[in-house]
């Protein structure tokens, strides 16, 4: 597991209306007394409020939220690779490094990148734009090699094609969501062909 | 090779829409409710005659789990859809996911009448937001049609379907893992037993099915338990979905008749092994979970638990991970080293510490750093790890090496020899 340290001095946290809704109705998913069960839908909701991090305050929010100790949130909030205790850039990139990805060339992609954005595996650029890390295997591997930038996949990428969708986020632009249209495969690579 | 009229999943690529009146033009929630009046033993009768075994990994036969659930009592029955895919290799129920939502949410509904339940938690990995996003329009569509809810489809039977995104984390594939993950704990699997049919979810009797498995069950009520059991052999049969991913020229995820053989697999559906099949290293059959097979075992392997377990390996999730023969093999299991010492959820002091190791002296190897010696002791490391912990993981984390050092000890010693190592 990697060591994180826990970010303070930030302001004090609560949710927004539209979340405060969004927190009661991922509540009422679960039977009377189990609220607990949402920590995690929660701890995602706060993150996402909160510029892509979970600030201290903001796990104690949602621990008094649910009305659960505040150690049982951090546990959680430690635990998942999806919560981040630190602050990141305004695109997280993650570059799949297991071995289906590497296969087809996961460590060509991380040295285009590091390259292009002048960024070490680890690190955030000086603008907070981006952040870059490594990530263990994402599940899209007959679409190998695959890179997650925040919610979205995109596949079977090269250094060139990647690149090129880093250039249109750093524009502002939102890049076709790509699981399809990458050399002209679909999530099975059967776009033109059906073999299934 | 399987007829395009006996595919279970027939928009397994997304060529055909994918939401509800598309998904009814597939045969999907047709007669479901005269399916569901046979009620419960004779649902869990058929499945069980199906022959039909876990689609997740472990291979428990399916019908034989739901027959494990007590009869009702004050006590609610809980059905949790294991959508927490994540074994490298393996994208199969995410194609289910994004595709064909349906065929999941009515093979969920099937199984829920099958084991008393009326509430069904979906765990999908935190990862997949485009396929929570797609199973929550396909949810709200089968609401809004009376598909689930107070009377699902007509049946009688109440069935509410929750969402549950996990938030990342291998370990949550594991049953009990994910039940202390949906109760909003760290992912940390449990004593076995109680198992989860007598105390699962909140301490309620509890099935958890992996999406594949539960998505093969509308075909088999309707086609009937025989004509699933055609394929394959006994104690192997059915359709199965494959994921063939690394040196082939074209990777795929693929439904095939169960027992198939590797080569005829790679080669009809995946293009062949990039630079024909002389030039294949060794394939990973079943998930980077199971020992991985030299390409002398590789020519006459079939695709079916038993054949894959006589060869010293596993069906696993059926992720097939080909290497040709440019691979440097000890980093392609040094990697999934890495991923299993990032991944231990840290409960179990053999794995915690264990899978440190085994990265450690893989690093070494794949380096050439290491002595001779190191090869005898690694295999020790893994031998003190598997079987020795609360879950399967440990095992898992351990058989990938040893199936290196089983299969390829000429080549860790030919690198350290080369590197001076004595």
């Amino acid at each position: 597991m990697m060591a994180m340290a826990l970010s303070t001095g930030q302001p004090v946290f609560s949710f927004q209306p539209e979340a405060q809704e969004q927190a009661r109705a991922i509540v009422a998913r679960y039977p009377e007394g189990r609220q607990a069960s949402a920590l995690a839908p929660l701890l995602d909701l706060a993150q996402r409020q909160n510029k892509g991090f979970l600030s201290r305050d903001a796990i104690f929010y949602v621990a008094d939220f649910l009305d659960v100790p505040a150690i049982r949130a951090f546990e959680v909030a430690s635990f998942y690779s999806m919560f981040n205790l630190e602050p990141v850039g305004l695109y997280l990139i993650q570059i799949c490094r297991t071995t289906p990805c590497w296969l087809a060339g996961s460590d060509d992609l991380k040295k285009a990148i590091e390259e292009h954005l002048g960024l070490k595996v680890g690190q955030t650029s000086e603008d907070k734009l981006f952040t870059l890390r490594e990530v263990e295997c994402l599940g899209a591997c007959v679409n190998a090699p695959a890179v997650q930038i925040n919610d979205d996949y995109y596949e079977a990428l090269t250094p060139e094609t990647l690149i090129a969708i880093l250039k249109a986020l750093a524009r502002g632009e939102k890049p076709v969501y790509a699981p399809c249209n990458v050399a002209g495969r679909c999530s099975c690579a059967c776009k033109k062909e059906k073999t299934c | 090779m399987l007829k395009p009229q006996d595919r279970i999943f027939t928009n397994l690529c997304g060529h055909e829409p994918i939401l509800l009146s598309a998904s009814r033009r597939r045969g999907i929630w047709a007669d479901t409710a005269k399916l569901i009046s046979q009620g419960s033993a004779a649902l869990i009768e058929q499945v069980k005659k199906s022959g039909l075994r876990g689609r997740g990994g472990a291979g428990f036969s399916t019908g034989l789990k739901w027959s494990f659930m007590p009869k009702p009592s004050e006590r609610p029955h809980y059905l949790i859809v294991n959508a927490d895919e994540s074994e490298p290799g393996t994208c199969k129920d995410r194609a289910i996911l994004r595709y064909d939502p349906h065929r999941l949410l009515e093979g969920a509904l099937f199984a829920a009448a099958a084991v008393q339940a009326h509430v069904v938690y979906i765990y999908i990995r935190g990862e997949f937001g485009q396929e929570a996003r797609v199973l929550q329009e396909a949810l709200v569509e089968a609401y809004s049609a009376g598909l689930l809810g107070r009377n699902a489809a007509g049946s009688g039977w109440a069935c509410d379907v929750y969402i549950h995104r996990g938030a990342g984390a291998y370990i949550c594939g594991e049953e009990t893992a994910l039940l202390e993950s949906l109760e909003g704990k760290k992912g940390q699997p449990r004593n076995k037993p109680p198992f989860p049919a007598q105390a699962g979810l909140y301490g309620c009797p509890t099935t958890i099915n992996n999406v594949e498995t539960l998505a093969c069950v509308p075909e088999i009520l309707r086609r009937g338990p025989n004509w699933f059991a055609s394929f394959g052999r006994p104690n192997n049969t059915g359709t199965k979905l494959f994921c063939i991913s690394g040196h082939v020229n074209k990777p795929c995820t693929v439904e095939e008749e169960m027992g198939i053989p590797l080569k005829e697999l790679i080669e009809k559906h995946a293009g062949g092994v990039r630079g024909g099949w002389d030039n294949l290293l060794a394939v990973i059959p079943g998930g980077a979970s199971v020992p991985l097979l030299p390409a002398s075992l590789c020519t006459d392997a079939r695709m079916d638990f038993d054949s894959l377990s006589e060869l010293g390996s596993a069906l696993g999730s059926a992720g097939v991970i080909v290497m040709d023969k440019s691979t440097d093999i000890i980093e392609a299991i040094a990697r999934l080293s890495h991923f299993y010492m990032h991944e231990s959820c840290g409960q179990c002091t053999p794995c915690r510490e264990g899978t440190g190791w085994i990265w450690h002296v893989m690093t070494r190897l794949q380096k050439g750093e290491a002595e001779i010696h190191e090869i005898d002791e690694l295999w020790d490391i893994t031998k003190a790890i598997e079987g020795h912990t609360i879950c399967s993981f440990g095992d898992a984390a351990s058989w990938p090496v040893q199936g290196l050092i089983r299969h390829f000890r000429p080549v860790l010693e030919a690198r350290l020899k080369k590197s001076g190592a004595s």
